[in-house]
């Protein structure tokens, strides 16, 4: 990892009852796009909201730049947000709305209108600087968020789920979108998602949080195919977890299982009766009741066009897989 | 269901002819050449005339204008201070009581009101010398009633509003003050215009407060307007009820009118 | 005056506002209690004390309950309390029953109407209150409009006076009082979902029973709020009994403004106001924990 832009030393946040932060220490490199995935009341946004200086911590420190936040506020620290409701203000044009930041560091008007103008340009806006938001499609007013938190050229921007009120045809385009300006400016992008796909397909690192804790973190590959725990195991993908005993038990992903009609000669074999099967076009998921054992999920590539289904309800089948397929796991 | 909605339309339309019969017929007499207000005697301007020569009148209504701007003005600063503690403060300490003391004025019997804001204004006058009763008096009890009116409609604003759009201005650089002014207030600012407005409508309105505090020598126009009608019907009365028919729903009008515009 | 149970008060939380936020504070709390709290210690004070002609202001303080003793066992004082009560509370019921159906009306109007429709309703709060009572009595008077009228079609040959009845109040009161009852009202049938009684209907319910089991029901805080609205003032209320209610009239505001402007008894008015202050306390509660939570409840 490169060296670190932010740093959090056991950050606690509670709200009432509830420890929306729970002791959390995190690292975080420059020119990373680093992602905090997690269901809804995991913490995740509080601790976007943390960083950016909306609330403070009830305990630990976060270090920004190698600086401690502790008394700096919102508006003074060197990171930009762009929220989920996009908050642009509603009574000022898009050019206003992009030069709302860099009014207020008193720049000459000049030197304003040059960089709206290749902010507009960088987002792809170029002459709709005179419509208001409520004129703008949600894909431009997402845009024009962006633009808005980037001209203010932050080391850390921070992004709200970026994406989570675009469409879906929208949403694929937006991503690639963000990743190249990422890319482009050589900023550190710390975003906050619901989305494991957006999470996984976007991030250089990610962080996956549970009540309030970091349950793991490491590259997409790591939490996908290494997951430290049952819960990152279940939360990113989907994975078969079978009790080894001793408190120790094997994550197998479905795409790892082979389906056949014989046994298989793998280090794993066990037979079962197909119960249904999700046609989903790309792939087919078999759920298999095994002996003695849990239901199974298999996946099988469907690569044939014209392959009639080989396998169907009720059929005995063989699942196989190898010694190396599955990650055992201690909690 | 659809019986229901026409029951309720015919009692909608009664209601209406309730709220503006005797309005209309209030300002159709204001025309009529007779004093007696229950016959008609055909179309005059004689009372039109009349009140516009009618100078104890005409000061009243100058003086009600002035203390109205006045009062209408400082109850919207505090109203506006108010609403925007009760909606974005953190709990502090006397926040419960603070709440109460901005919402019950409005509820407040105007009656008692008025007593102790003279009583107040009497020991005042006994133990620090002043303030004379009349003008400024007067503004004050206005301004303390008015400004829950201020405060609410403000409150209820704030509430609507999408919290994120201040933080996103803080979040750009700009200070709480900064903030404030540039994203905070122009968005409440046509709230803050209707409330300005209420609190202009209810001091110009006012009898039962300013009766109290007003001081011998002040007479304010609903003052005036009152010990001519005890004495019963009056025809000028009519003429000034036509003129404030016609200005409230200009002013409804135009401002209903920029309202829909945005 | 008691403020309500503090739905937040955990002290724990309680912090230090921002500077800038403590002046907003501080600025209308001061305002609220040396203008509005501070006076009504001075009014129990003179309510103690007696009245006492020949001094200005007229009043001799002291540690007395007479005023307060008088007020309730004065047949005049106690009928004059009981008669604001009845009058308030079968003006705010005529109130309700009048404006439910119009604010149901303009609820279930198209949507582009009902700016109109409302408007309509207040514009006449936005005239003059005074004006508005003074209207009545041209219409209401022995040779007034009404009479008139009800003589000219022969169906009441001889109508009576109304103005200086009772009659006349109730009906200057829900006359004045109706925006303050549709608006609240209004406010809580238009958020209602209109596919909630087609579900109803859906179910089984015939109209009647939909609107008795599911509109009714969800309208309530604003039927509350509405008849607290109304309730409250119309208890204190000086200026319709006055005007239209003659002398035959007793209600407690009258009878507050004619000890203090006529007999010039201030200890007895002030005794007044503070008995009237405690029987509305708990409506003045109610109402503003509701429109406490009404606002808290908003996203």
């Amino acid at each position: 990892m490169t060296e670190p832009i932010v740093r959090l030393e056991g950050v606690a946040k509670r709200f009432g009852d509830v420890a929306a932060v729970d002791g959390v220490d995190l690292e975080i490199g420059t020119g990373e796009l680093f992602a905090l995935l997690g269901g809804s009341g995991c913490g995740k946004t509080t601790l976007l909201r943390l960083l950016a200086g909306f609330e403070a911590p009830d305990a630990g420190r976060i270090l920004i730049g190698g600086r401690d936040m502790a008394d700096v506020p919102p508006h003074r620290r060197p990171v930009n947000m762009m929220f989920q409701s996009y908050a642009l203000f509603p009574h000022m044009d898009v050019t206003a709305n992009i030069a709302y930041g860099l009014r207020r560091e008193g720049l000459a008007r000049g030197e304003i209108a040059t960089r709206v103008a290749e902010a507009l340009a960088l987002v792809k806006l170029d002459g709709l600087g005179a419509r208001r938001p409520a004129q703008l499609s949600g894909g431009q007013r997402q845009r024009v968020a962006l633009a808005r938190a980037l001209v203010k050229r932050p080391k850390l921007l921070l992004l709200d789920e970026p994406l989570a009120a675009l469409d879906r045809k929208l949403r694929e385009g937006t991503r690639f979108e963000l990743v190249r300006l990422q890319e482009q400016l050589g900023l550190t992008f710390v975003m906050v998602t619901h989305d494991q796909e957006e999470a996984m397909s976007m991030a250089t690192r990610l962080a996956v949080m549970n009540a309030g804790r970091i349950a793991q973190t490491g590259t997409p590959h790591d939490l996908y195919e290494r997951p430290a725990s049952r819960f990152v195991a279940d939360f990113v993908g989907i994975a078969n977890i079978l009790d080894l005993g001793d408190g120790r038990w094997l994550a197998i992903r479905p795409e790892k299982i082979g389906l056949s009609v014989d046994r298989p000669e793998t280090a794993h074999a066990i037979a079962g009766n197909i119960l249904d099967v999700a046609y989903e076009g790309d792939r087919s998921l078999y759920r298999v009741a095994v002996k003695g054992g849990p239901v199974m999920l298999v996946s099988r590539t469907n690569m044939l066009r014209l392959e009639r289904e080989s396998f169907g309800r009720g059929q005995h089948v063989w699942l196989g897989w190898s010694s190396d397929a599955g990650q055992v796991l201690n909690e | 269901m659809r019986s229901q909605a026409r029951f309720a339309f015919t009692l909608l339309c009664f209601g209406y002819a309730f709220l503006y019969v005797p309005i209309v017929l209030v300002m159709a007499y204001s025309f009529n050449a007779s004093r007696l207000v229950t016959v008609w005697a055909g179309f005059s301007l004689h009372w039109w005339r009349a009140l516009f020569h009618n100078d104890a009148m005409l000061s009243a209504a100058w003086l009600s204008l002035r203390i109205a701007l006045v009062s209408a003005t400082c109850s919207t600063v505090l109203g506006l201070a108010a609403g925007y503690a009760l909606a974005r403060a953190p709990a502090f300490l006397g926040r419960t009581l603070f709440g109460s003391l901005v919402i019950a004025p409005m509820v407040m019997p105007e009656v008692v009101m008025g007593i102790s804001m003279l009583l107040l204004f009497v020991g005042a006058e006994r133990f620090l010398g002043g303030p004379d009763r009349g003008f400024l008096t007067i503004v004050i009890a206005h301004t303390t009633f008015s400004l829950s009116f201020v405060a609410i409609v403000v409150q209820a604003r704030l509430a609507d509003f999408d919290r994120s759009l201040e933080e996103a201005a803080m979040d750009l650089g700009a200070t709480p003050w900064a903030t404030f002014r540039t994203v905070t207030l122009p968005l409440i600012a046509p709230a803050l215009g209707s409330g300005w407005l209420l609190a202009f409508t209810l001091s110009l309105d006012d009898l039962i407060m300013t009766q109290f505090v007003a001081g011998a020598d002040t007479q304010t126009l609903p003052m005036r307007v009152y010990s001519s009608v005890r004495l019963g019907v009056d025809p000028q009365v009519n003429v000034l009820a036509t003129l404030v028919v016609i200005v409230a729903a200009t002013a409804l009008v135009v401002s209903g009118r920029l309202t829909r515009r945005r | 005056m008691a403020p309500p149970p503090a739905p937040v008060a955990d002290a724990s939380r309680c912090t230090r506002p921002p500077p800038d936020m403590r002046t907003a504070i501080a600025l209308p709390f001061a305002w609220l209690i040396v203008f509005f709290l501070l006076p009504f210690a001075l009014v129990m004070t003179i309510a103690l004390g007696t009245n006492a002609p020949d001094a200005a202001p007229p009043v001799a303080l002291g540690l007395s309950l007479d005023n307060f003793k008088l007020l309730f066992t004065d047949d005049l004082y106690v009928a004059a309390w009981l008669n604001s009560l009845r009058i308030a509370a079968t003006s705010t019921m005529v109130t309700l029953l009048l404006g439910y159906p119009m604010a149901y009306a303009i609820a279930r109007a198209a949507p582009e109407r009902r700016p109109l429709l409302l408007t309509l309703v207040v514009l006449p709060f936005w005239t003059s209150f005074l004006i508005r009572v003074y209207a009545w009595m041209g219409l209401l008077a022995e040779n007034g409009i009404l009479n008139q009228f009800l003589r000219w079609t022969g169906l009441v040959p001889h109508p009576g006076t109304i103005l200086g009845t009772e009659w006349a109040v109730h009906i200057g009161i829900v006359y004045a009082y109706l925006p303050f009852m549709v608006l609240p009202l209004y406010a809580a049938l238009e958020k209602l979902d209109w596919g909630l009684l087609e579900a109803a209907a859906d179910l089984g319910a015939r109209p009647t029973v939909a609107f008795l089991t599911v509109t009714l029901p969800l309208s309530l805080p604003g039927i509350v709020a509405g008849c607290l609205l109304v309730f409250i003032p119309a208890v204190g209320e000086f200026v319709i009994p006055d005007l239209l209610g003659g002398t035959g009239t007793l209600m407690i505001g009258k009878v507050l403004w004619d000890e203090f402007f006529t007999n010039g008894d201030w200890p007895l008015a002030s005794a007044v106001a503070i008995c009237l202050l405690v029987l509305l306390v708990g409506p003045i509660a109610l109402f503003q924990r509701q429109q406490a939570r009404s606002l808290e409840r908003r996203p």
